[in-house]
């Protein structure tokens, strides 16, 4: 901990960060669990710290919601590497969002089969039945919907992704009653 | 043709991805063999004499990819690359759903060939209960002996880990999976180097695909002789292949490599939907050129015969298109998806796959314009051969097969605005 609050001091002493640049790293963001960092980190060897740009910033997703800009700076403090490495890969990567997003995001697959077996009909029953357009979120905050690309279901197509979990041979009945039952 | 079955060998329960029902199928069996009795080199040779070729879609040969590796290297890596994102492609998922430990056998099996401490399997950042199912294993593996020091109380040591990705198609290429995993956004590298000689930090890597490392067990435990008995003679083995589309049985099917196509289509996957007529089949995952239904009639699943059809056999995921279907609008589909998907990086495919989307866009949305056509023949061939990765290919061959095949429907969405068959996706 020490090592990182003098980091986090030499960053703002020094003028580490460039001006009208990046936004200067929390001590420790809230939400972030250092002892699941560091835990994570152990899992890899000594000298791949590199590689755990993206699974922490995963990790503190799951506990944030979504990411900002200054997430990614105390990401790439902790592991010693370019902030502007970290913050590139938060924009880079379409699981990484930089917005806020609704409480159940759903994701609807666009591509190729599961447009052969109706995904267009289902995007928009979904439009519809939410109240927005793809890529928006709730006014309430409950319900973002994205359209994604194949999702690996193309034999049990259409197909759709709630938080992760699967939802597949989808029709419009199975929708409402997978909607009715989320929390 | 003998077919036995590498994956689909046995029944499917609440219990049966769990190390004890490996086990009790004689999982592991390979690994004891393997550490107790053969040489790294042995393994590797096994391999190389049972003729296994690349899952992954190149289909390079599996041996051969390792033995570039200079074992004398202080580091090498292995990369298992489930990034399954090819559209039409939905069999690494059920590997690790239903037979996660086989593939984690097989990661160690390539891992003693290649004299490997530490393995990465590089999953894909939606798969949700594959990535469950992939870390009970692990778990499960540790606690018995079966990864980390010593393994099975040999000499051999190795650790897996488990890389979740972020959302990128292009992840998928080895060498942008290499960049990824090395905390970078994907960006794919130049070649060669290859990452046999240069990959992960520098070292040699191999990278394999799911599919083919789950092979890895079944070759060992059986012996290479038996591998090359199924499939043809220039292709042995099994595959998963994969049907979607408008067929009335899609799913997922292990049959023999050079399995013909037609029945493939018409009895295992039970025909097209309604009884419909065939219009163009997919062969392997959505980058591979459209085959007619003429073209389809004496085809084998192989790899040459499917070249020789003129398209490619990829990632084996077949996708069926019946008759009545727009296919401009199918294109759309497409073109969006890799002007989606490109890194950026180089200027043919960034641009590139981004104007073909724009026109083929504005063909279907009734205002294509003449000279439309060419555009597109110029703009894929612009792509073709000039780009870092594969992708840009990819992005190309099917602009070139829809054009190729199905001009006049283009043609006729321009003259009239409007779609000859309605405009049809779903039938
Ligand atoms: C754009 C693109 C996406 C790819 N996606 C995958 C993928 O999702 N899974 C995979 O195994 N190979 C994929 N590949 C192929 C890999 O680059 C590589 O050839 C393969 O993983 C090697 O493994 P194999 O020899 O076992 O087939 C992709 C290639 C390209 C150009
Ligand atoms: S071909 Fe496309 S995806 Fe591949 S490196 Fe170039 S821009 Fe990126
Ligand atoms: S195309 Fe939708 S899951 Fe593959």
């Amino acid at each position: 901990m020490s090592c990182l609050k003098d980091k986090f001091d030499r960053y703002v002493n020094d003028g580490g960060v460039p001006e009208g640049g990046l936004a200067p790293a929390e001590p420790v963001p809230a939400g972030v669990d250092l002892d699941a960092f560091d835990a994570l980190r152990k899992t890899y060897p000594e000298q791949m710290a590199s590689s755990l740009v993206l699974p922490l910033l995963q990790t503190m997703q799951e506990a944030k919601g979504h990411l900002t800009e200054s997430d990614a700076v105390f990401v790439a403090d902790y592991l010693g590497v370019p902030a502007m490495q970290a913050v590139e890969v938060l924009s880079w990567y379409t699981m990484l969002y930089s917005e806020p997003v609704g409480r159940q995001v759903i994701k609807v697959c666009r591509n190729i089969a599961c447009s052969l077996l109706g995904a267009e009909r289902l995007i928009a029953h979904l439009e519809h039945k939410l109240g927005i357009k793809a890529g928006e979120t709730t006014a309430d905050g409950r319900f973002t919907l994205m359209l994604v690309e194949c999702l690996a279901s193309c034999g049990t197509a259409p197909a759709m992704q709630v938080n992760d979990t699967y939802h597949e041979c989808l029709t419009e009945e199975k929708i409402d009653r997978i909607l009715e039952e989320l929390p | 043709m003998k077919a036995a079955n590498v994956f689909f060998n046995f029944e499917i329960t609440g219990e049966s991805h769990t190390l004890d029902a490996y086990r009790n199928r004689g999982g592991y069996g390979a690994l004891q063999k393997a550490l107790c009795s053969l040489q790294p080199i042995d393994v590797q040779n096994e391999v190389t004499a049972s003729g296994l070729r690349g899952r992954g879609g190149a289909g390079f040969p599996t041996g051969m990819k390792w033995s570039f590796v200079d074992k004398m290297s202080p580091v090498v890596y292995l990369c298992c690359n489930a990034d399954e994102g090819e559209p039409g492609t939905f069999k690494d998922r059920w590997i690790f759903e239903h037979s996660p430990h086989q593939l984690i056998e097989g990661v160690l099996l390539a891992a003693y060939a290649l004299q490997v401490r530490h393995a990465f399997i590089y999953i894909r950042g939606e798969f949700d209960l594959s990535w469950r199912r992939l870390k009970e294993a692990l778990a499960e593996a540790r606690s018995a002996g079966l990864m980390g020091e010593h393994i099975l109380g040999s000499r051999f040591s190795c650790d897996i880990i488990a890389h979740r990705g972020g959302g990128a198609y292009v992840c998928g290429e080895e060498s942008s999976l290499i960049s990824s995993l090395e905390g970078f956004k994907g960006y794919p590298r130049n070649k060669p180097p290859f990452p046999a000689v240069k990959g992960l930090y520098q070292s040699p890597t191999v990278v394999n695909n799911v599919e083919t490392l789950s092979t890895v067990p079944w070759i060992i435990a059986h012996g290479a002789a038996a591998y090359k008995e199924m499939g043809t003679e220039k292709n042995s083995g099994t595959r998963l292949f994969g049907i979607s589309g408008h067929v009335r049985k899609p799913g997922l099917f292990e049959r023999p490599v050079g399995y013909p196509m037609k029945k493939f289509i018409y009895e295992d996957a039970g025909g097209i939907e309604g009884g419909k007529k065939l219009k163009a089949v997919i062969p392997g995952g959505s980058s591979t050129p459209l085959l007619l239904p003429e073209e389809i009639e004496n085809l084998t699943m192989d790899a040459e015969s499917v070249q020789a059809a003129g398209s490619m056999l990829g990632s084996g995921g077949t996708i069926v298109i019946a008759e009545g279907t727009c296919m401009v609008r199918l294109l759309h589909v497409l073109t969006r998806f890799y002007a989606h998907e490109s890194c950026g990086q180089c200027t043919p495919c960034r641009e590139g796959t981004s104007w073909m989307d724009k026109i083929v866009a504005r063909i279907a949305a009734g205002r294509g314009q003449s000279g439309d056509l060419d555009s597109l023949e110029r703009i894929t061939r612009g792509i073709m051969g000039n780009t870092v990765c594969a992708l840009g290919d990819a992005a190309a061959m099917p602009v070139a097969g829809f054009l190729r095949k199905f001009r006049h429907e283009f043609e006729f969405f321009i003259e009239h605005g409007c779609s000859m068959y309605g405009g049809r996706l779903e039938i």
